[in-house]
């Protein structure tokens, strides 16, 4: 497969074509502007749906009447995360009906959907666009796959349904609480796991719609966060999802104390350059580290009797205490991390539920994420330029999805509290292996052994002028680890490439090559 | 000598370690079996250090199997050399580099309240155990290493006082009792060892046993860096002879007293009110201050009860103690903030300080605050209380720029 590759705005070679499609490279932050009117999909008849009643006897026939055939998109969510029951059954009817290259949009990946392997296998499914991670991420990082994946965050996967470059023509929301007309909702039911926010777009773009639940009850079904009318099939199964494994094993303050030592650094550093101050907001999603640093917040804002006028969700038992306590007026959550978000998200007004339109899109007239005084994220490495990666490890493999974390580049400061090494692989590297995002929107790196600020923040430079803190530049922390470690050799990697990341935008920027194992 | 033989750990949880197996063999030269976490980014590395150290120790018929979890090379070194010892007679070592920044020695009265200990053959744990900011950090040979592994933690402690930075934390190590505490010294001795913890120690005897040890390596290798002593008293008789052990030696710079195994020695279980040990501390306290060194409390165990930490040490200094030993990095913290200076004390000590400073800048020979005179050793004790108040963050360093205003 010969790809014709150019070079994009940061300097890496990207495809000019992805599964046939023709693509943009990445032309810098801000710089490409669409000139086309939003996707519509085709207009429905109230003539079609008579009674209102929507039920069908089992997903399968939901699927055989959308419709299902070779070569279609369909997409699914990932509300429960680990716990998601529904997306592999939806492959696993599509691979007994013999059926071929479907497109697997999801808005993110688990390791419970490991089995999608074997529709990739026998063919049923073509390829991924969503997260690539664990053995899928291997699966495709090897060359097996397909078709080329495609990578995007939360908002840009808003974006690519909205712009129409994704075109769904099945979308499956599983919820944990529906009507027969479609009405559905995460916040009740056995199965509640919060908020159905990902699957916002796929409600209002795509050709067919299908709610799969497992608590249905007569109509109405309030609160609607996903409406009926965009809804042409209600399926009612056993189970839909584990809500108690929506807890992926990130949702507790970490014990590390190299991890917390990080945590309390990025907190004394955000308090010392007047960032935690009345009426601040700030994100820090889910990860022992993130969590500290909330805890952290919390101490101090407690200490200097100061309120946060919001939080940003990934909500979690802690950002829900300080919400009680009256520590933060609101939580606009994203999705919630433990059954405690899922709790406050029902019962409390100030919880507010927030979909990738209202908190990412790119493609809109702003989003929530501008607002964001302090977003605490991860990454798998920085480079000297402060690009990060947070897609792949240092191997080349394929690791993680991108989530919010593109979209919450554009929050006020942008905070990267990662250790300098781990198990001896250095974060900070002469060129990152792959770009998820450009330096320029990434201010700060907090290591144990250092802090980082970007030049470009002059601001937050002066700041801090009379810190205590370990302020060094990136170079000094690339060249403390790489005495500690060593300097390590490249990746064996190939040229052929196994999947693109999209930019919020839509444009490439960056690929991903396949990795020759040693 | 054995034909094959293994040192170091393996396993899923293991970090920052590596396994490794060497059998020797008539011929075939080296059979290299490496599985590594980091193989990608520094196999070419790992398998260099590794065909260095077998040539050094002239090995060049072997099946070598090495399971790598992401060790550091001085880390891989150890493992190679604790395995490769056990099947070769020889006196040479492989050392890694010395870094420049490990060469530095610590001054007798320097702040000593709180010493981390790290299990000696634990390695992931000494990484980054000196950015917690405890006075000192303990590298463990004795209790923390389990009886088999006793050899290969040498060689690893050995190559971290080399190797690995605890950016200015004085580096000590807890030596075994008796005889393999006596060769331990051969393995820290040369290596910038600054301080020794001599546990279970009971009469001045066993320091002057290891003193002289000291001196043997010291003088054999040319040394003139100092090397201190802190005896821990574990034992009623320990207890009985302390003065007499505070006072042993020049070297002797703290006293530690050891309260898990002194309460098994009276009989007795320790408790959170400390009511079984209260003479030996009292008498701990009085024997090191009446040799003018000092005096150590023992560790806190739970490292849950942050809460139940703070309590313990505002009772510890309250009887005199200068420091206390942590098991756990999230200890340090509580420790030293319960042993800053009080706001009182702090308000007294900047008082003497201003006035000394005031008193040189005029030239004046003779300190007085009001009508009192001040002599130099009170002077001195408030300015290292001025210290420990910068060091726990209550006042500036630079204080006196607004002092008085």
């Amino acid at each position: 497969m010969a790809t014709k590759l150019v070079k994009n705005a940061l300097g890496r070679l990207v495809p000019t074509e992805v599964n046939g499609k023709k693509q943009i490279p990445y032309k810098g932050v801000g710089k490409y502007k669409p000139d086309y009117r939003k996707y519509a999909p085709p207009v429905a008849s109230m003539a079609d749906f008579p009674s209102g009643n929507k039920l069908v006897k089992d997903l399968k026939e939901a699927l055989i009447k959308a419709g299902l055939k070779d070569g279609l998109t369909v997409s699914t969510h990932h509300h429960f995360r680990d716990g998601d029951l529904v997306a592999v059954q939806i492959f696993r009817i599509a691979s007994e009906l013999g059926i071929k290259d479907l497109v697997w949009f999801p808005s993110a990946s688990f390791p419970c959907q490991t089995e999608m392997i074997d529709y990739m296998e026998n063919g049923t499914i073509h390829h991924i666009e969503g997260s690539l991670n664990g053995p899928l991420g291997r699966y495709c990082s090897e060359g097996k796959m397909k078709g080329m994946g495609v990578l995007r965050s939360h908002g840009g996967r808003y974006q690519a349904v909205q712009d129409g470059e994704v075109v769904i023509d099945i979308a499956v929301l599983a919820a944990p609480t529906a009507d027969p007309f479609g009405n559905a909702n995460g916040v009740t039911g056995s199965s509640a796991c919060g908020l159905l926010g990902f699957a916002l777009a796929d409600s209002q773009y795509a050709h067919k719609v299908i709610v799969v639940t497992d608590n249905l009850i007569e109509f109405p079904c309030i609160p609607w966060q996903i409406q009926g009318n965009y809804v042409d099939y209600v399926v009612q199964l056993d189970k839909i999802g584990e809500p108690e494994k929506i807890v992926s094993g990130t949702t507790r303050i970490t014990k590390s104390p190299d991890r917390l030592l990080i945590a309390e650094m990025t907190a004394q550093l955000c308090l010392e350059a007047g960032l935690i101050k009345d009426g601040f907001s700030f994100q820090a999603g889910a990860g022992g580290t993130s969590l500290a640093i909330s805890y952290y917040f919390e101490q101090m804002m407690r200490e200097k009797n100061i309120k946060a006028r919001f939080a940003r969700g990934g909500s979690n038992q802690y950002l829900v205490k300080m919400l009680e306590e009256g520590l933060v007026d609101y939580i606009l959550d994203g999705q919630t991390f433990d059954l405690e978000g899922v709790r406050s998200m029902r019962d409390n007004p100030r919880h507010q539920d927030t979909s990738p339109f209202t908190s990412y899109n790119y493609h809109g007239k702003g989003n929530f994420a501008q607002f964001v005084d302090i977003v605490i994220l991860g990454a798998t490495e920085v480079d000297l330029d402060f690009n990060a990666n947070v897609n792949t490890h240092s191997d080349g493999y394929l690791l993680h999805g991108i989530g919010g974390w593109q979209n919450c580049l554009f929050s006020k400061t942008v905070i990267l509290p990662i250790p300098l090494f781990r198990d001896r692989i250095p974060v900070i590297r002469d060129s990152v292996t792959t770009i998820t995002g450009p330096g320029e929107l990434i201010d700060i790196i907090v290591t144990e052994r250092g802090i980082a600020i970007n030049p470009r923040r002059k601001d937050l430079l002066d700041a801090l002028k009379n810190t205590r803190l370990p302020l060094k530049s990136i170079q000094e922390l690339k060249d403390e680890a790489e005495k500690i470690c060593g300097v390590p050799e490249k990746p064996n990697l190939g040229d052929e490439i196994v999947a693109v990341i999209k930019w919020v935008d839509g444009t490439i920027i960056d690929s991903v090559r396949r990795v020759i194992p040693k | 000598m054995l034909k094959s033989a293994a040192a170091g750990n393996r396993g899923k949880d293991i970090r920052s370690d590596c396994y490794v197996e060497i059998e020797l063999r008539k011929s075939g030269g080296i059979q290299l079996e490496l599985t590594s976490k980091v193989d990608a980014l520094f196999g070419q590395a790992n398998r260099q250090l590794i065909a260095n150290v077998l040539d050094y120790f002239d090995i060049v018929n072997a099946r070598v199997i090495i399971e790598d979890s992401g060790a550091l090379p001085f880390i891989m070194m150890a493992r190679l050399e604790a395995a490769i010892r056990q099947l070769i007679d020889t006196e040479k070592e492989y050392l890694p580099e010395l870094l420049p920044e490990n060469c530095y020695s610590t001054a007798r009265d320097r702040n000593r309240r709180s010493r981390l200990y790290l299990p000696g053959n634990t390695p992931k744990l000494f990484i980054n155990a000196g950015l917690h900011k405890a006075d000192g950090i303990i590298l463990d040979l004795e209790d923390s290493v389990a009886p088999a592994k006793k050899d290969e933690a040498r060689y690893l402690v050995r190559n971290a006082l080399r190797g690995n930075n605890f950016y200015g934390c004085e580096r000590a190590v807890r030596i075994n009792q008796g005889q393999r505490g006596l060769q331990d010294l051969d393995y820290i001795v040369p290596h910038w060892v600054n301080i020794i913890l001599v546990p279970k120690c009971e009469t001045v005897e066993d320091l002057t046993e290891i003193n002289a040890r000291i001196q043997a390596i010291k003088q054999a290798k040319g040394l003139d860096y100092p090397v201190y002593l802190m005896p821990i008293i574990e034992s009623a008789k320990g207890v009985l002879n302390a003065f007499a052990i505070a006072g042993a030696s020049k070297n002797v710079v703290a006293l530690a007293i050891g309260l898990e195994d002194y309460t098994a020695d009276l009989g007795t279980q320790r408790t959170r009110e400390g009511n079984e040990s209260f003479f030996a501390r009292s008498m701990l306290v009085n024997a090191a201050r009446a040799a003018g060194i000092q005096p150590i409390d023992s560790v806190f165990s739970d490292v849950g009860d942050q809460e139940g930490l703070k309590q313990t040490v505002t009772e510890s200094k309250a009887m005199g103690f200068e420091g206390m030993g942590c098991i756990h990095p999230r200890q340090v913290p509580v420790i030293h903030e319960a042993f800053a200076p009080t706001d009182a004390e702090i308000d007294k000590a900047q008082k003497i300080v201003n006035a000394f400073i005031e008193a040189d800048e005029k030239g004046l020979g003779v300190v007085a605050l009001g009508s009192k005179m001040i002599d130099p050793p009170v002077v001195k004790r408030a300015q290292k209380t001025i210290a420990m108040a910068v060091d726990a963050g209550k006042i500036a360093e630079n204080w006196r720029d607004t002092y008085g205003n």
